[in-house]
C-alpha cells in the first residue's frame, strides 16, 4: 500500500515539475498542471456519475437517518485518534484531550462510536490531517493536484497522504475483507454527506473545475489557520498575490509566524 | 392643558417610533440582526407547508423579501469582478449585479431547501461598537462533523448592517467567483461574462430541485 502511493506521489511530482517548466501564458500560477487536472477531473465526474453519486443516491434512500447517522459516527469516532495525533504534532495538547476524550467517551457510553455523545457533552469534533500539519508547520500549497478517484489536492497535501494512510485503523484492518468492505461503507457515506453540497456547487458554478479548485483551495487554508485565516483585504483580486508557489509558501511561513498559536487552543469555548 | 400637551406629544411619539419601525430593525446590531433573520427564516421554512412540499418559488420570494435587503450586492459584484469592475459602464455594472444576484439568490434557494434541522450556534460579536466593518460569526451543529461555520463580513452603510461577503466553511462566495469572472472576462469581455451568467441562471430553470427536499 504504502509503496504504490510513495510511488503516485513521486510520479505526480515529476509531473508537477515537468508541467511547471511548460505553464502556458493566462494560466493560474496556483495550477500549473491544469491541462492533467482538467482530465483527471472529468474522469472522475465521469466516475461519480455513473456510479459514486448513484450509489451514494440509493444508500440515502434506502437506509433511514439514524442508521446512516451511526455509519458517520462509526467512522468520524476512529478518525478522531489520528486528528488528537495531528493536534499534538501542531502543538495544541489541549484539542489533542478533546480529540481523544472524545474517542474515549464515544466508544464506551457511545457504543463502539455509533453515538457521538462527546459533542453532547461540548467536546466539539476537529478536522485534521497530516497536510495540515504541514501547513501549520510553515510549508506552502505547491501546486493543485486532482488525483483519480480521491479528487482535489496539492503537492504538500499529497504527501500529507501518505501517513494519513499509513495510520488509518480503516486500512490497517485485517482481514483484508473486512478492511475493503469499511473502507466502501466509509466512502459511500462520505459521498451521500455531499450530495446536496455537489449539487449546489454545480448549480452555483460557471465553470465547475475552477469552482471546485478555488473551493477547495480557500478550504484548505482555512482548515490549516482553524477556521481564522487572516482576514484577506477586500478588493485584492487575484492578480496582485504573488504570482509564484514558493512566495505563496514563504508568505504563508510568514502569516504562520504573526500568527500566535494561542486563538487556535481556545477554540472550545 | 399641560397634560394633553404630555398626551398628545407622547402619542406622536409613539406613531413616530412605529413609522420608524424599519429604521429602527436597520439600527440592530449586525450579530442581533443575522441571528433574527435566520431564526425568522428557518422557522418560515419549518412551518411552510408549500416550502416543505418544494415550492421554489416561495423560497426564492422568501429570501428575496427578507434576506436580499441586508446584502449590499453592488460591492459583492464589484469584488468579485475584481480588476475589471471598472472597465465595466454604468449599464454593463447594472445588468452584472442583476444577473450574479440572481445566480446566488438560486444558489441560496437551493442551501436551504438542504436544511434539515441541524441546530445553529450564535458566536458573540468580537469587535468593538465604534467598528464599522465586521464579521458575523455563525455555526451550523452536527453529529459527527465538525460545525460548519457562516461568516458574514459585514459594513455599517447609511442604511443599516449590509452583508458584502458570505463565508461558508471558510469559502469566500465572492472569492470564490473572482477567477471565473476574470477567465470570462478576458475570453469575451465584461458582455462575455454578462452573457455567460444569463446562460447560466436560464438554463438553472429546468432541472429539479424539488429532489433536493427529501431527506
Amino acid at each position: 500500500m504504502m509503496n504504490r502511493w510513495a510511488r503516485i506521489v513521486f510520479l505526480a511530482l515529476l509531473l508537477t515539475v515537468a508541467a511547471g517548466c511548460a505553464t502556458t501564458n493566462g494560466g493560474d500560477a496556483r495550477d500549473p498542471i491544469e491541462g492533467f487536472n482538467r482530465a483527471m477531473f472529468s474522469f472522475n465526474d465521469g466516475f461519480d456519475q455513473a456510479i459514486a453519486r448513484p450509489v451514494a443516491t440509493a444508500y440515502r434512500e434506502v437506509l433511514p437517518a439514524p442508521v446512516r447517522g451511526w455509519v458517520r459516527n462509526f467512522f468520524a469516532n476512529i478518525a478522531d485518534l489520528w486528528i488528537g495525533a495531528n493536534n499534538l504534532l501542531q502543538g495544541k495538547p489541549a484539542d489533542t484531550v478533546t480529540d481523544w476524550a472524545r474517542f474515549a467517551f464515544n466508544s464506551t457510553f457511545g457504543i463502539f462510536g455509533l453515538n457521538d455523545v462527546a459533542s453532547e457533552m461540548g467536546l466539539e469534533k476537529h478536522n485534521e490531517d497530516f497536510g495540515q500539519t504541514l501547513g501549520r508547520w510553515g510549508v506552502g500549497d505547491g501546486a493543485y493536484i486532482v488525483w483519480p478517484f480521491l479528487g482535489s489536492s496539492t503537492v504538500r497535501d499529497s504527501v500529507g497522504l501518505i501517513p494519513d494512510i499509513h495510520f488509518d485503523p480503516v486500512l490497517r484492518h485485517k482481514p483484508t475483507g473486512v478492511r475493503y468492505f469499511m473502507a466502501g461503507t466509509r466512502g459511500v457515506s462520505k459521498r451521500a454527506d455531499l450530495l446536496d453540497a455537489s449539487r449546489i456547487m454545480e448549480e452555483a458554478a460557471l465553470d465547475k473545475y475552477v469552482f471546485q479548485r478555488d473551493a477547495h483551495l480557500q478550504r484548505r487554508r482555512s482548515l490549516i489557520y482553524d477556521g481564522n485565516p487572516p482576514r484577506a483585504g477586500r478588493e485584492v483580486s487575484r492578480a496582485e498575490e504573488p504570482a509564484s508557489g514558493a512566495g505563496k509558501g514563504l508568505e504563508a511561513a510568514v502569516r504562520l509566524l504573526e500568527q500566535p498559536a494561542s486563538p487556535a487552543v481556545s477554540t472550545g469555548g | 392643558m399641560l397634560a394633553m400637551f404630555v398626551r398628545l406629544a407622547t402619542a406622536a411619539a409613539t406613531a413616530g417610533l412605529v413609522l420608524a419601525g424599519g429604521a429602527q430593525a436597520q439600527e440592530m446590531a449586525p450579530d442581533a440582526l443575522v441571528k433574527s433573520v435566520t431564526l425568522e427564516v428557518v422557522d418560515i421554512i419549518q412551518n411552510d407547508k408549500d416550502i416543505q412540499k418544494g415550492d421554489r418559488k416561495k423560497v426564492i420570494a422568501l429570501i428575496e423579501t427578507k434576506v436580499l435587503p441586508h446584502f449590499n450586492f453592488q460591492a459583492m459584484t464589484a469584488s468579485a469582478v475584481g480588476r475589471n469592475w471598472d472597465k465595466a459602464s454604468a449599464d454593463q455594472k447594472a445588468r452584472l449585479m442583476d444577473e450574479f444576484k440572481t445566480l446566488l439568490l438560486r444558489t441560496y434557494a437551493s442551501a436551504l431547501a438542504a436544511y434539515g434541522n441541524q441546530k445553529f450556534d450564535f458566536r458573540p460579536l468580537r469587535a468593538k461598537p465604534t467598528d464599522t466593518d465586521v464579521t458575523v460569526n455563525v455555526r451550523i451543529m452536527q453529529s459527527g462533523s465538525q460545525p460548519v461555520t457562516i461568516d458574514y463580513d459585514m459594513e455599517k452603510r447609511p442604511g443599516g448592517w449590509k452583508v458584502w461577503d458570505v463565508r461558508v466553511g471558510g469559502i469566500s462566495l465572492v472569492a470564490n467567483y473572482r477567477t471565473q469572472f476574470d477567465n470570462l472576462i478576458r475570453e469575451g469581455g465584461v458582455e462575455g461574462l454578462i452573457k455567460a451568467l444569463y446562460a447560466k441562471n436560464n438554463s438553472l430553470e429546468q432541472p429539479s430541485v424539488a429532489g433536493a427536499q427529501k431527506k
